[in-house]
């Protein structure tokens, strides 16, 4: 659909598709119809920190969860581990440890792969420019029935790790303050060995198709949403990538140390938030090269490139691999996000392989606790990138503070970037076609930001997009979605 | 042969009226109703697909934002969906990848129960809410009981059963 309208003027997409949640894109255009501006606002709900203060410390890890539908595992852990701390017992039990770890790396298997096969492959399978009816899961799961299946069932696994390790689907509770409260038992640790090589399989599928594609289109994708950025993620004390415990360490578009094996108690010497008054949601960036040099993105691609190497044998060749093809490290394709990913998917598919094989989660010395501390910081490698928690607690066991930063604020500025660069290629004049409408989608899409802070019920999910002039005046609209289009 | 019914809740019960579906779910679970497998999640996710694709019957229990109140109850057809994130997937697009992938011939059902409070976090249901949820329960149970859908679904909103319409 083309709108043509008068410039100045404002583009407003709302919410984009298929990315959890709910947001809006807006290009601001100039008085030339050239782009001037494009910004992702993200309806981020900022209640959490005041609707915990007051609670029990011990009740945060299963609170938090109540944040996001999509990834409660992963606030489950980085509460749990910041409740370690306030109890001192940090330092947990093999046990405790591994199936915290084999939880988080459930986690990992089921959310990359949901991302993967049901929200990226109908675009490398159709292109950018299919049909959007039939450019999504349905479509996939008529033209590559095995395909589809394959993420369901991935997903299906992942998400029986989460059920086994912390209790149940919803609301699980097995991680808490100095440990677990259960181990694995022989006969559920049996059926999930019973799959593992077959979930092995489809994850290196997985990773060939996005190895593939990316390789494929390497000279097309560097232009597209392509930005030089600096990288954030936990990191072993080796250099080794580890997705549940570590300290920070970020490096620049080149590759560089910004600063390295910082213990993430000490994160707000290094990172500081900064408020747009345009975006609920904050913008993130290194304190020592200031808001405007700072930003940096997070997630599987960040991972990739802060780290030296990785401990599982077939992810390790693949990190060779993507590092060799696309350049050398750092890469800042943010297509690239793909391909890392299911290097990520099939490490925590190896990862869980290991655990599974090891006796220690059948261990009954589950709890450990320690000297007790009014302050604490829990960080994790969500799916989507690094997780911050950090709480204070009264001597009355009380949570009176509480501050998160969330993987998908830390790629705020990122997100923007990219949908900024897109627009400037792909809009000219005040045309605005399906195209470009899918490839501003695709290009937010390759860092899988959840949305779902928002809350969402029947009648809600479409895709509107709205002319806005200057004044704020809504010029057009138009809706998509929900199965049907509706203007 | 498969079971006879699954009936799954969803939406975030630390959203207020977004906890209508797994209030729901909680309910009926506790009323042991033969053949009938009660789930709840924070959202419809692909892998209820398959879940689903081994019942007979799914009915989807979730919070309406503005649909008629006290409920809606309505079928559910496949359907491919533009408008869903995969990560959180409408009953339509749902039971199109229950038909498409899993060739079952599961049928759908809907109950949309009327929320007003959303936007905050919280963990009770507005005074509101727990009225239509009591009147979507009266509803709900001899319909899942006798699965007496048809019968359900000439029922308008506003044209409840007899023990829905009994209020205390």
């Amino acid at each position: 659909m083309a709108i043509a309208v008068p410039s100045p003027q404002k583009i407003v997409i709302e919410p984009v598709t298929r990315i959890e949640g709910h947001g809006k894109v807006t290009i601001l255009l100039d008085h030339e119809k050239k782009v001037k501006q494009a910004r992702l606002h993200i309806v981020e709900f900022r209640g959490f920190e005041r609707f915990i203060q007051g609670r029990p410390f011990w009740e945060v890890p299963v609170l938090v969860q109540r944040l996001c539908g999509i990834c409660p595992v992963s606030h489950h852990l980085a509460a749990a581990k910041a409740m370690d701390r306030i109890v001192g017992g940090e330092n947990l039990t093999p046990t405790a440890e591994k199936m915290r770890r084999l939880m988080h790396y459930g986690q990992m298997l089921q959310s990359h792969a949901l991302h993967f096969f049901h929200l990226v492959s109908p675009d490398l399978l159709f292109g950018f420019d299919a049909d959007p009816t039939t450019r999504n899961i349905i479509g996939v799961a008529k033209r590559f029935p095995d395909l589809a299946v394959q993420g369901v069932m991935l997903r299906k696994y992942g998400q029986e790790i989460i059920k086994a390790t912390a209790g149940k689907k919803i609301h699980g509770t097995g991680a808490i303050p100095g440990g677990v409260n259960k181990n694995l038992p022989i006969a559920e640790r049996d059926g999930f060995l019973k799959d593992i090589e077959q979930i092995l399989t489809w994850s290196r599928g997985a990773l060939k198709i996005a190895r593939d594609y990316t390789v494929e289109h390497a000279k097309d994708l560097a232009g597209f949403g392509t930005f030089d950025s600096n990288h954030v993620s936990l990191i072993r004390a080796d250099g080794a990538m580890d997705l549940y415990h570590g300290n920070l360490r970020a490096i620049d578009a080149r590759g560089s140390k910004i600063f390295d094996q910082v213990d993430y108690q000490r994160y707000l010497e290094c990172i500081a938030e900064e408020v747009r008054p345009w975006s609920y949601m904050k913008f993130p960036f290194i304190k020592s090269l200031g808001p405007e040099q700072g930003w940096y993105r997070v997630g599987p691609l960040a991972r990739l490139n802060t780290c030296d190497v990785i401990d599982t044998p077939e992810a390790e060749a693949a990190r060779q691999e993507f590092v060799k093809l696309l350049g050398g490290a750092p890469v800042n394709v943010s297509m690239a996000y793909h391909w890392a990913r299911m290097i990520e998917l099939l490490h925590s598919a190896e990862k869980i392989r290991t655990l599974l094989n090891d006796p220690d989660l059948q261990g009954t010395d589950l709890v450990v606790k320690g000297t007790r501390r009014e302050e604490a910081v829990g960080l994790i490698e969500a799916p989507r990138g690094t997780l911050f928690h950090h709480y204070r607690v009264n001597e009355d066991d009380q949570v009176v503070r509480c501050n998160l930063i969330v993987s998908t604020t830390n790629n705020n500025t990122p997100m923007n970037r990219a949908v900024e660069d897109v627009a400037r290629a792909y809009l000219s004049g005040a045309e605005v076609t399906e195209g470009l409408l899918n490839r501003i989608e695709v290009a937010i899409r390759a860092y899988d930001p959840c949305l779902s802070c928002a809350t969402h019920a029947l009648g809600q999910m479409a895709l509107i997009v709205e002319v806005v002039d200057c004044g704020g005046q809504l010029l057009d609209r138009k809706a998509r979605g929900g199965g049907t289009d509706a203007e | 042969m498969p079971n006879r019914m699954l009936f799954i809740g969803y939406g975030n019960p630390g959203r207020l009226d977004d906890g209508l579906g797994p209030a729901c779910a909680a309910a009926i679970e506790q009323m042991h109703i033969p053949g009938v497998t009660v789930d709840a999640d924070y959202q419809l996710t692909v892998e209820t697909a398959a879940t689903a694709a081994q019942h007979q019957v799914v009915v989807f229990a979730d919070a309406s934002v503005a649909g008629p109140e006290p409920f809606f109850f309505r079928a559910v057809e496949p359907a491919a969906s533009t408008g869903f994130s995969t990560h959180v997937i409408e009953p339509e697009a749902l039971m199109a990848m229950t038909r498409d992938l899993f060739r079952a011939e599961t049928k759908g059902y809907a109950i949309g129960i009327r929320g007003y409070e959303f936007n905050a976090f919280g963990e009770t249901l507005s005074a509101k809410a727990q009225e239509n949820l009591a009147a979507a329960l009266r509803f709900l149970v001899p319909v899942l009981r006798d699965s007496s859908f048809n019968v359900a679904l000439t029922k308008g909103a506003g044209e409840l059963p007899a023990e829905a319409r009994n209020r205390s």
